[in-house]
């Protein structure tokens, strides 16, 4: 193993304790967890906050005038401003919980495009967005006749600013792009976006899945209008998501779906519905998720995460480095500004072969399209192999992704 | 040996066995790697999940495959099942190649295929690997999906999937829509 320049500021074994399932071996071989854009890993404190609620603290919120009721919904609001905190937002209202960042998309696609967006109007997407940041807006389109337009990236899978600056116009309602995309780990320029977006009247969206993931982010310095993002990818459980909006969207845009605890007053004559965020958590909401998610939250803000970034970084240099030494291995994605995202292609292997013998050396990578089938068609790819990095990996994780790799060859080539 | 090297070679086995030289070589050199001229029928087999695509085009002549060939991207295991499906299938009769879909997919999922379709198996057989490999059974299955709906689906350029007719043994399949 060649355990290069190990950062001294970040403590890589510190935090891996504090991950369970690290520990643990697959196909007889310690894992090496290498898909965490898919979906993070979880620490103790998340664990142990998921088990805690559910065994001492939990009920209903926003209900029952006892006790344990009071205590889970402070518990749940609590979490909220967690989220806030977290983002930089200005007030908790503005947070609103979904069950996932797809549903957040959905969310804002269903009511501010069903309420803003008119037949003619323009949305524009980019080249490297994933599935959930492009068909809820292809059924909008379906339902409104409005047009969707994709912003083109470089080769090097680089955000065009140019290219993206000639395509907006007038007629552009709303721009919708990912804050870092989940293949090629390119960090587009969000506060530029914006700043054109916004010069032509234009809201902003961004899907912050994974950009989240690897930077502190202040919600009102990127100058969005929308953030969304998935609690499972920051370290939190399945089933809970942000939307943030600004207040004034959100106040101007109709429910998203009916039910109980969005309404102020119900009569079958008519219904008038609570303020934000209660008017977009229809029925029981993922009580035990936010609170899972704010214990991430907790458990992120205990750590120096500044050098867990940075840690992320170095990883994604010396991953690229060893990578592209392996004969036959290409790299996809190597734009200046990029997080610990990696995807490849070996000349030879598929990548739905190469993850299967990787796996069996207990390495485990993303293959396939990425849910990003248009990036895949421009690429000229029909899939590629994967690797994201987290803080909790390590170089010698990358080693053996590497020796792995020189494995798979001797049994596919 | 101990228990964990013993393991390790387990594991190196399970590997060989998916990726047999026979699964390689067809992986690289698909034979019948073409569109049918003048073909009868054509299927396309599409995995949501990964993206692999087969297109099977083939010219069924009173009852019997007189020609049939595949084009699509995908996994060495995908490729080579089509690839051996359409040289074990040229020439066989269309109450065969169902017979012999069927037997595959028995191979693949860790039945025995019944003793009458042994003959017609022959290379085929080396598809028994990805039963240690649960998540890539469909990968093997894929081509012979899209056979299904190709032999199934209306004479022209239909391209759809269509549930086969009543009294065959074949399941309607599952990982193959197509928009």
């Amino acid at each position: 193993m060649t355990a290069q320049t190990q950062p001294k500021i970040f403590d890589v074994n510190k935090v891996r304790a504090d991950f369970p399932i690290l520990a643990r071996r697959v196909h007889g071989k310690p894992l090496v967890y290498l898909d965490s854009a898919a979906s993070a890993q979880k620490p103790q404190a998340v664990i142990d906050a998921i088990s805690g609620t559910y065994g001492t603290e939990y009920a209903n919120v926003h209900r029952g005038a006892y006790y344990l009721s009071e205590m889970a919904t402070r518990a749940y609001e609590d979490a909220r401003e967690k989220v806030r905190r977290f983002i930089n937002a200005a007030s908790p209202s503005e947070v609103v919980f979904t069950k996932g960042a797809t549903e957040a998309i959905n969310l804002v696609a269903h009511s501010f495009g069903r309420a803003f967006i008119k037949a003619g109007d323009e949305i524009v997407l980019s080249a490297v967005e994933h599935h959930s940041n492009i068909v809820p807006w292809q059924l909008l389109r379906d339902a409104t006749g409005c047009v969707l337009k994709v912003a083109p990236m470089e080769a090097d899978g680089s955000f065009n600013l140019g290219a993206f600056a000639a395509i907006i116009g007038p007629r552009t309602k709303l721009v919708a792009v990912a804050h870092v995309s989940n293949v090629l780990g390119t960090i587009l320029p969000v506060r530029e976006i914006a700043g054109l977006a916004h010069a032509v009247g234009a809201r902003v969206l961004l899907d912050g899945c994974q950009g989240i993931v690897h930077q502190p982010v202040d919600v009102r310095d990127l100058g969005c209008d929308f953030y969304v993002f998935s609690g499972h990818k920051l370290y939190g459980p399945t089933g809970i998501g942000i939307l943030w909006a600004k207040p004034e969207l959100l106040d101007a845009m109709p429910p998203y779906q009916g039910g109980g605890d969005m309404i102020e007053s119900v009569s079958f004559a008519k219904t008038t519905w609570a303020p934000a965020p209660a008017k977009f958590e229809a029925g029981t909401p993922p009580i035990v998720g936010a609170i899972g998610l704010g214990a991430a939250i907790d458990y992120l803000n205990s750590i120096d995460r500044a050098a867990a970034n940075a840690h992320e970084e170095e990883l994604l240099r010396y991953a690229m480095t060893a990578l592209a030494q392996v004969p036959g291995i290409k790299l996809i994605g190597t734009a200046r500004h990029k997080a610990a995202v990696q995807s490849f292609v070996m000349e030879g292997a598929h990548p739905h072969d190469l993850a299967t013998v990787l796996d069996r050396s207990g390495v485990c990578v993303r293959a396939g399209h990425h849910c990003a089938q248009p990036l895949m068609e421009l690429l000229g790819v029909s899939a590629t192999t994967r690797a994201s990095f987290a803080f909790y990996n390590t170089h010698a994780e990358v080693d053996a992704l590497v020796a792995a790799l020189r494995r798979a060859q001797e049994v596919l080539l | 040996m101990n228990a964990e090297s013993q393991r390790a070679q387990g594991l190196r086995d399970d590997l060989r066995t998916l990726y047999q030289e026979i699964i390689l070589d067809h992986g690289k050199h698909p034979r019948n790697f073409r569109v049918v001229e003048h073909h009868t029928c054509k299927a396309q087999g599409n995995n949501p999940m990964c993206g692999d695509r087969v297109t099977v085009t083939a010219k069924v002549d009173r009852g019997t495959i007189a020609d049939i060939a595949f084009e699509g991207k995908g996994c060495a295991i995908s490729i080579a099942s089509a690839s051996m499906m359409t040289d074990a299938l040229k020439g066989q009769s269309l109450d065969t190649a169902r017979k012999l879909a069927d037997a595959v997919r028995d191979v693949c999922t860790g039945k025995d295929a019944p003793a009458e379709m042994e003959p017609y198996l022959g290379k085929l057989a080396a598809l028994s690997g990805v039963r240690q490999f649960p998540v890539r059974v469909k990968c093997a299955t894929l081509p012979w999906h899209a056979l299904l709906s190709c032999l199934d689906g209306p004479p022209a350029e239909g391209g759809q999937i269509k549930t086969p007719a009543e009294g065959g043994q074949i399941k309607k399949p599952e990982a193959t829509t197509e928009k």
